[in-house]
């Protein structure tokens, strides 16, 4: 190759389009580009550790003496949805996340690239299942520490820990979506918290539905976020969990056939 | 092989947003190893054409082709021969100028290792090792600006667009950059620049494209724009500020042209379309009794070139001249 510039010889070798192991590549790359800005950003490191003690503490002793009479008690009850309602929230960081890389540039600069046109998205939240780990690491663990007991065995414990992950892998597509169709990250959050926030409260999370009004019995009973819940209570404190496990697992399912389809449509649309 | 005897090639390119058309019928071409600036006003279309080169924008109409290679049916391919740096492609702030460079190098397929000794590398050549280790959100601007640079360099690409590579940097770092361009060139880099400093143009390119309304309105050499503007300018200066006066009156009685009068530093300046003049001028002068501290003759700036091309239509007003035009181009430019 010599340095004058007759752009014949060197371009033949040039590839058409990435392979599938090159694309598998690109999005390892950019997962670990997503877990060193966790590392960076010590604020989100902070809200990811702190916000899953502060809802322990705060629905363990404001509501608990109120809704079944004793703290202890109403932690057993309420940690397996606690875990649900962290690592639901956690995925709206996904998001924020997209948003800001096409709000800066960033995603100009890998779209330049002769990389797998997926792959941005795709390591976005490969990365971010190391921060819904964290999440539940946390909340597991601060929650033993306030006298959460698991009450299955070991290995349910392990798989309701899948199980979460696992719905929060398919949710968080919806909040690629949301980060690919607003303009900023304060817009992912705000739409983001209008949807989450009656899935997670309209649900069994707290409290049970017996109490409620009919119509909201009705949601509550259509909430994927009561399933998942109901399966995580089953699989950390015992009892029956085939049932709401498959419920669940069907629900990510569909969260994720529809939304990941349409994220990918959104974010090569956003050009 | 024909197509590819440009490195840069558009044909009759169209781009439009709803109702504006940001690009009306595009045609630029770039020889491999030469730098083509593309100079306009805000909103002209540069950003747009350059989008469209680096495959970000699909155009409407007409074609695009980079070392042969057309953006939308080969895009994957122009991907591997282009790097891109200013206003729209951005670095990782969240991240170490060394994991920057790292990543960059990483995604088109680089190993570990060369990775990070290209990063090594370029972090050094832009005087950036001290900072490798550091997130980029505490970078300065001009430090941010270089890693942006670096960055585009990592996958040696044969063609660079570089949009307002020096804006915001100091007089040594911008020295520093024009330098690192002119290595690239001799080695045979395409560069496309687009600036809003003339002077780095007519520093840097060997051809440029004057755009506006999303239109090319004049392409060529720096000298031969200048040299085809058709006029110069005559720059009087009295030793004494109280001729600033008779000498305006006089140069305006001979050329029939307005004169703009600088009070600060006491000098008169003018356009000249031949050099026919100028013996009387001086002779009317010396009547006068008026002592020179200078009298020059100059060609036109490219400053002044580039306003008279694409000032006119826009909104400056008739009774202007080119020295009072620069002098706004320069104060609304920064």
């Amino acid at each position: 190759m010599t340095t004058a510039p007759d752009a014949a010889s060197p371009l033949a070798a040039l590839a058409r389009r990435p392979g599938p192991l090159t694309a598998a590549q690109n999005s390892l790359t950019l997962a670990w580009r997503s877990v060193l800005k966790i590392q960076t950003n010590p604020e989100d490191l902070f809200g990811l550790l702190l916000q899953p003690i502060m809802y322990l503490i705060l629905f363990t002793y404001v509501f608990g003496g109120a809704i079944v009479g004793g703290t202890r008690q109403y932690l057993q009850y309420s940690l397996p949805g606690i875990l649900v309602l962290s690592v639901v929230f956690a995925t709206l960081g996904t998001g924020m996340m997209l948003s800001q890389d096409v709000a800066t540039g960033v995603f100009d600069r890998f779209r330049a690239l002769p990389i797998a046109r997926w792959s941005p998205l795709a390591g976005a939240i490969l990365g971010d299942m190391v921060r819904y780990v964290i999440s539940v690491a946390v909340t597991l663990g601060f929650g033993m520490l306030l006298g959460f007991r698991i009450q299955a065995s070991p290995l349910a414990a392990a798989l309701g820990c899948l199980l979460v992950l696992t719905f929060a892998l398919a949710l968080c597509w919806m909040s690629a979506l949301i980060g690919m169709l607003v303009k900023s990250a304060q817009a992912v959050q705000l739409y983001g918290f209008l949807i989450m926030f009656p899935l997670v409260f309209g649900s069994n999370i707290l409290t049970s539905q017996q109490s409620m009004p009919g119509w909201l019995q009705a949601f509550v009973k259509v909430n994927p976020v009561t399933y998942l819940t109901e399966a995580e209570r089953a699989l950390l404190t015992g009892g029956p969990a085939a049932a709401a496990v498959e419920r669940s697992l069907l629900w990510a399912l569909g969260i994720f056939v529809v939304f990941a389809p349409l994220a990918v449509a959104a974010y090569r649309r956003r050009s | 092989m024909a197509e590819a005897s440009y490195a840069i090639e558009t044909r009759g390119l169209v781009k439009r947003f709803g109702k504006t058309t940001a690009l009306a019928g595009v045609d630029l071409t770039a020889r491999p190893g030469t730098v083509l600036g593309l100079l306009g006003p805000n909103g002209a279309g540069k950003t747009t054409a350059v989008r469209i080169l680096a495959t970000l924008l699909r155009p409407d109409a007409g074609s695009a082709a980079v070392c042969g290679y057309d953006v939308l049916r080969d895009a994957h391919q122009v991907r591997q021969l282009i790097g891109l740096t200013g206003q729209y492609a951005s670095v990782d702030e969240g991240l170490s100028g060394t994991n920057n460079l790292v990543m960059i190098g990483r995604l088109p397929g680089l190993g570990r290792a060369q990775s990070r000794a290209r990063a090594a590398e370029l972090l050094r050549r832009f005087e950036l090792s001290d900072a490798a280790g550091r997130p980029a959100k505490g970078y300065s601007g001009g430090m941010r600006r270089r890693l942006d640079l670096a960055a585009s360099l990592v996958g040696r690409p044969r063609v660079l667009y570089l949009d307002e590579p020096t804006t915001g940097l100091d007089p040594h770092s911008r020295n520093e950059v024009w330098g690192m361009i002119r290595r690239l060139v001799a080695d045979g880099t395409t560069v496309l620049l687009t600036t809003q400093y003339l002077e780095e143009a007519d520093q840097l390119a060997q051809h440029i494209a004057v755009i506006d309304h999303g239109q090319v309105i004049a392409t060529d050499t720096p000298d031969a724009l200048k040299a085809a503007a058709g006029w110069q300018v005559l720059e009087v200066t009295p030793v004494r500020r109280g001729d600033l006066g008779a000498v305006t009156r006089l140069v305006e009685g001979r050329l029939g042209e307005p004169a703009a009068v600088n009070p600060e530093s006491g000098q008169v300046t003018i356009k000249v379309a031949g050099g026919a003049a100028l013996r009387e001028i001086l002779r009317g002068l010396d009547d006068q009794s008026v002592e020179l501290a200078e009298f020059a003759l100059r060609r036109a700036s490219l400053d002044e070139v580039f306003l008279a091309l694409t000032g006119q239509q826009a909104q400056a007003p008739p009774q202007q001249t080119p020295a009072q035009q620069a002098t706004d181009l320069n104060g609304s430019s920064r």
